[in-house]
């Protein structure tokens, strides 16, 4: 693949970025089958997980136990029957959907015409319904209900919590009134702030991974950026806003670079595995800003280990009115990662990045310098990590606190992966992480689950992007199905 | 033991780095470590101060020690001017292949100077250091033998962090359910061998990149064992109460000075991960099986075309690395402090791996280095007491920040199994 890239690069075709393989289908598509083929897999990749999640919030949901043995108590020995043979079939259904082949164990005639699609499907539904049907009629309906009712209401508090309610804001775009919009696009702009930091470490994720690098370390290079801003946002007094917010935003970055510098730097001189030294990192990046709060940057009047707050001039500026927090940073990040796109798929060194993620061999065989290549990528990634930490402090929090990052570097890692570690795709998959973190917190509150499912959902998720022949081979999918995602083989190699 | 048997079947000259740039870089860092010892901790060492370190640990031992006196000041000068005479042999001359056991004995030096130092007109109890280090050793050296058993295979498993956390919490969950310290241990073992299994798919089945599948494994267990904490422990305390497994004192031995309560009178878990240190190195080098797993690890084709099966001996070493992060999980817990909490194992999983790396992917080797971080990690509790003028989150740091160096010093001098993280394909 990438030699055929290499080809393009001596033909002066630097802008295509897929290649083109005699053999492939896909170009004779058009380009809404061509998407659809890009984005069938994260789509169903996550779907599948959020299933799996609905399933581990039924079985942990006490009160169905309670229901169950309520419904146990008045029941006859059929009902008993009928319950476990409702579960048989279920099962048997599923068995049947996901693994056909498992049928021709009992030597079924015309076990072939089984294995068809719509044969499956159709076996699906009906397993499902005889499913509910049983239940219902031995007298579970309770138990269904409540099962219903737990995964429903976890994921329904959390879609309310991180959108709001549309008839409340058609009201109040009508009224007019400043005040009444920024209450009723409150949920909605809280999912966009929680988004912001996503789609910068996202991008952060993304760059590294493009250049064949492994980036744990997001998290910690967050928590420098962070620190760096908050220094600079307090340190320097009297400056308009116009030259403060940007020099913030900077030392930011310079923070999350310098932090990222260091694994890059061991592991283009020293050869040392990146995943274990930004893992280490880290850690490391915790206690210093642990130290540095409790010490030097801590605020004299807090007993908690606060920063002071930045100053005024070093504030993004916010749309809407308080308590709304939707700031100008959701704009930088958007800017920053269509610039991004642009480096990655439209100038050179972006293209050297490229190749030396998908082939450090034939990089080097192609001339190009794969130590520089790999401190770009890296010091890039940094340094948005850092934008991602800067932001939280000039847009959302004002002041640096040990919770500054709830764990952004480790979620943006999937959502990178989600979002085919693609500038563009980080921006959707972003969104979409934010509102499942905004309106987790909603859900936790709610439906008592407790928000870590969104980390079980992305876990999963990660698992069927990497491995889509899982996926592939649960739903029959044909065609090529993306590229296989590979790091790294082996260690400092 | 035979030092060649030790050695990958087949010796690769995949040197990362020229060995004149190893060699300098190695000096300088002994070197600087040693003028680090000189200026700085010379400084505000009088004369004619001591350094009191207690040898003997809470009077269970039978025969008193005096306690070890030192004078501070001559002792710092002398065991510096040792360091920087290593810095400048390895600088100029370079000490080959014996690089790695220099930069271990420069590190234990520095850490010697430095707990003299910290001690000057104080005592510390030594044995009680030593005790702590070895507990503190106890979860790294499981978390390197299990990486040892994986990646002799061939497959790369940084999901030991995840494992161990998984184990946590199970085996405190069952034990505090059933009341059975020994159901929950073998509970923690089937969990994470479990879990183990599922990596092995992903990298064996479904040819996965190993480092993906690796922190998949992660992120799950930190999901997982979130969600149930918060929904189950938080509600209900009594599930998180488990029992502990006793110290056992070994007749005899326990009675003896300072080797007594840091080898005698441990508990079980202590006394088991020093018999899979010697029965993992026996059958590593010495049986049949492990030489099939390490020739899958180095040379899958090669093994194949001799019939022995690549994905099985695969699967075995990854389940059996999974039973061994089980135990160092269920030692966190049922070993030390009977509870879950969360993110209890604080990357004690990739120190493990790192102890694995620098010990050349050798059972023994990997002990040596999760010694020197055991060390480094029980400094924090142990120094807090003396009142070192350094914050404790530095000391917090410091398991960390050696791990990086560690690991930055063997890169080019340890050589990884050949297929290490490589899937297989037949084809």
């Amino acid at each position: 693949m990438s030699e055929s890239t290499l080809l393009m690069k001596a033909d002066g075709q630097t802008r295509k970025n897929k290649t083109i393989d005699p053999n492939n289908t896909e170009r004779k598509q058009g380009l809404a089958a061509r998407i659809w083929m890009t984005i069938r897999m994260p789509i169903l990749a996550f779907l599948f997980s959020i299933l799996a999640g609905a399933f581990l919030i039924i079985i942990t949901d006490l009160n169905l136990y309670k229901v169950i043995d309520k419904a146990a108590e008045s029941m006859t020995v059929l009902g008993k029957v009928a319950i476990i043979l409702a579960f048989v079939i279920l099962i048997a259904s599923l068995v049947f959907y996901f693994y056909p082949k498992s049928l021709t164990l009992f030597k079924l005639r015309g076990s072939k015409i089984l294995t068809d699609t719509i044969v499956r499907v159709i076996g699906l539904v009906l397993g499902i319904l005889i499913f509910i049907v049983l239940l219902i009629l031995s007298g579970w309906k309770d138990v269904l209900m409540t099962a219903l009712n737990s995964a429903t209401l976890a994921y329904g508090s959390m879609l309310s919590g991180s959108i709001g309610s549309f008839p409340q804001m058609v009201s109040a775009i009508k009224s007019g009134d400043m005040q009444l919009i920024s209450d009723a696009f409150y949920s909605l702009s809280e999912s966009l702030v929680a988004a912001t930091p996503y789609i910068l470490s996202g991008l952060a994720v993304a760059i590294a991974f493009r250049c064949g690098i492994f980036n744990i370390g997001t998290e910690g290079q967050i928590i420098l950026g962070a620190l760096f801003a908050t220094v600079a946002g307090y340190g320097i007094k009297g400056l308009p806003a116009i030259i403060h917010i940007p020099l913030v935003m900077l030392a930011g970055a310079l923070g999350g670079a310098l932090w990222a510098f260091i694994p890059a730097i061991l592991k283009t001189k020293f050869k040392a595995n990146e995943v274990i030294n930004t893992i280490m990192l880290n850690y490391v990046a915790f206690r210093l800003s642990e130290f540095l709060l409790n010490g030097p940057i801590r605020r004299p009047d807090q007993t908690e280990p606060f920063s002071p707050y930045i100053e005024l001039s070093a504030r993004l500026p916010r749309f809407f009115l308080y308590p709304n927090r939707l700031h100008l940073g959701i704009i930088i990040a958007i800017v920053i990662a269509v610039f991004l796109w642009w480096f990655l798929f439209k100038t050179t060194v972006g293209l050297e990045i490229r190749l030396v993620g998908q082939n450090k061999n034939s990089a080097k065989y192609a001339g190009i310098n794969i130590n520089k290549n790999y401190l770009i990528a890296f010091c890039l990634s940094g340094a948005l990590a850092g934008l991602a930490g800067a932001n939280e402090i000039a847009g959302v929090n004002y002041y640096l606190s040990g919770t500054i990052s709830p764990g952004y570097g480790f979620d943006a890692i999937s959502l990178s992966i989600l979002g085919n570690n693609h500038p563009l795709g980080v921006i959707l998959t972003a969104l979409l992480f934010g509102t499942l973190r905004n309106g987790g917190t909603r859900m936790q509150n709610l439906a008592q689950v407790p928000v870590e499912i969104i980390t079980v959902v992305q876990s999963l998720v990660i698992a069927f992007i990497a491995a889509p022949v899982i996926i592939k081979t649960l739903f029959r999918l044909k065609g090529n199905t993306g590229e296989k995602l590979v790091v790294t083989k082996g260690w400092g190699k | 033991m035979n030092t060649s048997l030790k050695k990958p079947l087949i010796t690769k000259k995949l040197l990362a780095m020229s060995s004149r740039q190893r060699k300098i870089t190695m000096g300088i860092i002994i070197t600087l470590l040693a003028l680090t010892g000189l200026i700085l901790f010379t400084r505000g060492t009088n004369l004619d101060t001591v350094s009191t370190f207690g040898l003997n640990s809470g009077g269970a031992a039978a025969v008193q020690v005096p306690d070890l006196v030192i004078p501070s000041f001559w002792t710092i000068i002398v065991l510096s001017c040792l360091l920087l005479l290593l810095g400048l042999t390895q600088l100029i001359k370079g000490f080959g292949s014996h690089t790695n056991k220099i930069l271990g004995l420069g590190i234990f030096i520095f850490v010697v100077v430095f707990l003299v130092w910290a001690t000057r007109e104080k005592s510390l109890n030594l044995t009680g250091l030593l005790r702590l280090s070895a507990v503190q050793a106890l979860p790294l050296v499981l978390g390197a033998l299990s990486g040892i058993l994986s990646e002799r295979a061939g497959v790369v498993n940084i999901a030991i962090e995840g494992l161990m956390l998984i184990a946590c919490l199970v085996s405190v969950m069952v034990s505090s359910l059933t009341g059975s310290i020994w159901i929950g241990l073998l509970a923690a073992l089937i969990a994470s061998g479990l879990l183990a299994m599922v990596h092995a798919v992903l990298c064996i089945k479904y040819k996965m990149d190993q480092i993906i599948s690796g922190m998949v494994i992660n992120i799950f267990s930190t999901g997982i064992t979130g969600f149930v904490s918060i929904k189950f422990l938080v509600n209900f305390p009594d599930l998180n109460q488990a029992p502990l497994f006793p110290n056992m004192a070994i007749p005899g031995l326990a009675n003896l000075p300072i080797l007594g309560p840091i080898f005698f009178n441990q508990n079980i878990f202590f006394y088991l991960t020093a018999i899979l240190l010697v029965v993992i190195n026996f059958a590593l080098y010495k049986t049949r099986w492990g030489l099939r797993t390490r020739m899958v690890g180095e040379q899958p084709r090669a093994a194949d075309t001799l019939g022995i099966k690549v994905e099985r001996t695969r699967y075995i070493a990854v389940l059996l690395s999974g039973l061994i992060a089980g135990l160092a999980g269920a030692y966190l817990t049922l070993g030390a402090v009977g509870r879950f909490n969360r993110l209890m194992t604080a990357g004690r999983g990739f120190i493990g791996l790192a102890a694995m790396i620098f010990g050349n992917w050798n059972p023994f080797g990997a002990l040596g280095a999760s010694l020197i971080f055991g060390f480094t990690s029980s400094l924090e509790s142990k120094l807090t007491i003396l009142k070192v003028p350094i914050p404790s989150q530095f000391l917090l740091m410091a398991p960390y920040i050696a791990t990086m160096i560690i690991l930055v010093g063997v890169v080019g001098s340890v050589t990884a199994p050949e297929a290490d993280g490589q899937p297989y394909d037949k084809e």
